[in-house]
């Protein structure tokens, strides 16, 4: 398996997973407007997953395509962070897993659009203007939630508390990275500790991570329940054309 | 149709020479196709049956975002999942502008969904169906959205102009999210064996229920005849769901699919399809809350409306203090 395959398939899992997620709000978000918000970044992640997965396929050059490379895997074969399989919880713990991801999506693309690989630098410079603004909404709703109400504040707190754990995985980087991908954590680092003033939320002192997402070496348990949802139909007809 | 047996006045039309002069004059913009602004004189009760049918409809956007987001998670292709997520984002859109046309008329948002929760407030009977298969996504788009259209087409010449103008643009997304079912329907009718058992099985359980959306026949309610003298009623029931008929029957044909009739024939003399009346006594149990997914329905809304609560209430606290940081600093 070549690496940059191993690269397309971690970006298209980080989208195709995080996109179901936020997928799974549909009709029962907090407010209208949020129901709207929320379809709409995953409709952006779910056609960022096209495009990754489509240049996977084209570089494996097997008979699998982008659909086949989503719907025909299992958990092992995924690479997405262990950040974006953790379940939405609530509503806090869906925006802080956002927030965090598109901080480092957003530095990540940056980095990406700067690739001599044409392709590549395309999918980065498409993406990097939606998730622009997915950062500006996850920004603000984090400030606002952290800032808001006592019990809004101790619900975000304890999100950032229950996923920072998985906040290092994003920065830790191997031989299949097409960039250097520790070279993103000042960035990140620096932007999260304004964010966070702003929410009056505390980093957590704590600097250990779990790992084994994006090697797919050991997803969390969570990632089985949902590709059982998501693949059920492929499955169930293997021979259907949809 | 999203609104179904909205009761007006009940008190029968009355003709120009019993309305006193403003009314007369109201009724006189209506007849000549004026439209109604919301700052216009209007009478109390084309107000209140104007919040009640826009109101019902946005209430059957919502909801109606419940039977397809069931099976977001599981649509079969990204293509169909990223399809699908923007037909539901549709919904919503449409019920936030349907929710600022009843805005105008008086009521807030808010108040319009407490009583959606508490059951004061309708929403159209179809979304009290469950949705058991992919072959419904094509079932739901192709005869829900289709019938919807039906009555939706002629709304956007209604006389309240927000109304009329929010369902200008809802009309443009509905007839492609009626093209998008119809599109599944053609991959499922042209499908394996068992996806042809889906699609069959899906048109089985929706023709009904589909024909239901209309409502019931008007007869000689008052209410009806009330709405369409106020032009916020366009067509008859029976009327708007023969054009119904007439439409899908060759859709069907098309498709290879049989609608569950053994009476529908087609009519030479009427220039129509003569088809059975669908089950009304199973309507008014639907209407009193008795719809197969009813109880869901209402306790999924429910429940995203209190779990959203200490949102609402965070983003609410952040922005008074917003506001009171940015006076101090003035």
């Amino acid at each position: 398996m070549s690496n940059l395959f191993e690269f397309a398939c971690r970006m298209g899992d980080n989208s195709l997973v995080l996109g179901h997620r936020v997928s799974e709000w549909c009709g029962v978000a907090p407010v209208l407007e949020e129901d709207i918000a929320l379809a709409n970044i995953a409709l952006d992640l779910i056609g960022q997953t096209q495009l990754w997965l489509g240049l996977a396929a084209e570089i494996e050059g097997s008979d699998r395509d982008a659909d086949a490379l989503a719907f025909r895997r299992d958990v092992w074969d995924f690479r997405n962070l262990l950040l974006v399989e953790q379940p939405n919880r609530d509503f806090g713990h869906t925006m802080m897993r956002q927030f965090l991801f598109d901080a480092w999506h957003f530095e990540m693309l940056g980095a990406l659009k700067g690739s001599d690989h044409t392709q590549i630098s395309a999918i980065a410079e498409k993406s990097l203007k939606e998730v622009t603004y997915h950062l500006e909404r996850s920004t603000d709703t984090v400030i606002a939630l952290g800032d808001g109400t006592e019990e809004s504040h101790n619900r975000m707190q304890n999100a950032l508390d229950r996923l920072w754990p998985y906040v290092g995985e994003m920065f830790l980087n191997d031989d299949c990275d097409h960039i250097d991908t520790s070279s993103l954590r000042p960035a990140f680092d620096a932007r999260l500790a304004d964010v966070l003033g702003q929410a009056t939320l505390v980093q957590p002192d704590s600097t250990f991570t779990h790992k084994g997402g994006k090697t797919g070496a050991r997803h969390t348990e969570a990632l089985g329940h949902m590709l059982a949802v998501m693949q059920s139909l492929p499955r169930a007809y293997p021979d259907a054309k949809w | 149709m999203y609104a179904q047996m909205v009761k007006s006045t009940g008190q029968g039309v009355k003709s120009l020479d019993e309305m006193d002069p403003q009314e007369r004059a109201f009724q006189e913009r209506i007849n000549a196709g004026d439209k109604i602004e919301p700052k216009d004189w209007m009478p109390a009760g084309y107000r209140k049956t104007l919040i009640r049918q826009i109101g019902q409809h946005a209430h059957s956007e919502i909801v109606g975002q419940l039977p397809e987001g069931n099976w977001i998670t599981r649509a079969p292709t990204l293509e169909r999942k990223a399809i699908l997520l923007a037909k539901v984002q549709d919904e919503a859109g449409h019920g936030l502008y349907l929710y600022c046309a009843a805005e105008t008329l008086g009521v807030t948002r808010d108040e319009l969904t407490e009583m959606l929760l508490d059951g004061r407030m309708k929403y159209s009977s179809i979304f009290n169906y469950p949705t058991l298969t992919w072959a419904d996504m094509g079932a739901v788009g192709w005869l829900v959205d289709g019938a919807a259209i039906m009555n939706q087409v002629p709304l956007q010449r209604t006389s309240y102009g927000p109304y009329a103008r929010a369902m200008v643009r809802i009309c443009k997304e509905e007839s492609f999210h009626q093209r998008q079912g119809f599109d599944i329907m053609m991959k499922m009718a042209n499908g394996t064996t068992a996806q042809k058992r889906m699609a069959q099985d899906a048109l089985n359980r929706f023709w009904g229920p589909s024909l239901m959306m209309f409502g019931p026949s008007d007869g000689d309610s008052v209410h009806s005849a009330q709405s369409m003298a106020w032009k916020i009623k366009m067509n008859g029931n029976d009327e708007l769901r023969q054009l119904f008929v007439d439409q899908t029957a060759p859709q069907a044909e098309y498709l290879g699919l049989t609608i569950p009739d053994e009476t529908l024939n087609w009519n030479d003399e009427k220039g129509g399809y003569d088809f059975a009346q669908p089950d009304w006594d199973e309507f008014f149990d639907v209407l009193k809350g008795n719809g197969p997914e009813a109880a869901n329905r209402m306790e999924a809304r429910n429940k995203a409306w209190d779990d959203g609560a200490w949102v609402r209430d965070g983003m609410m606290a952040h922005a008074d203090k917003k506001r009171a940081a940015k006076l101090a600093a003035e």
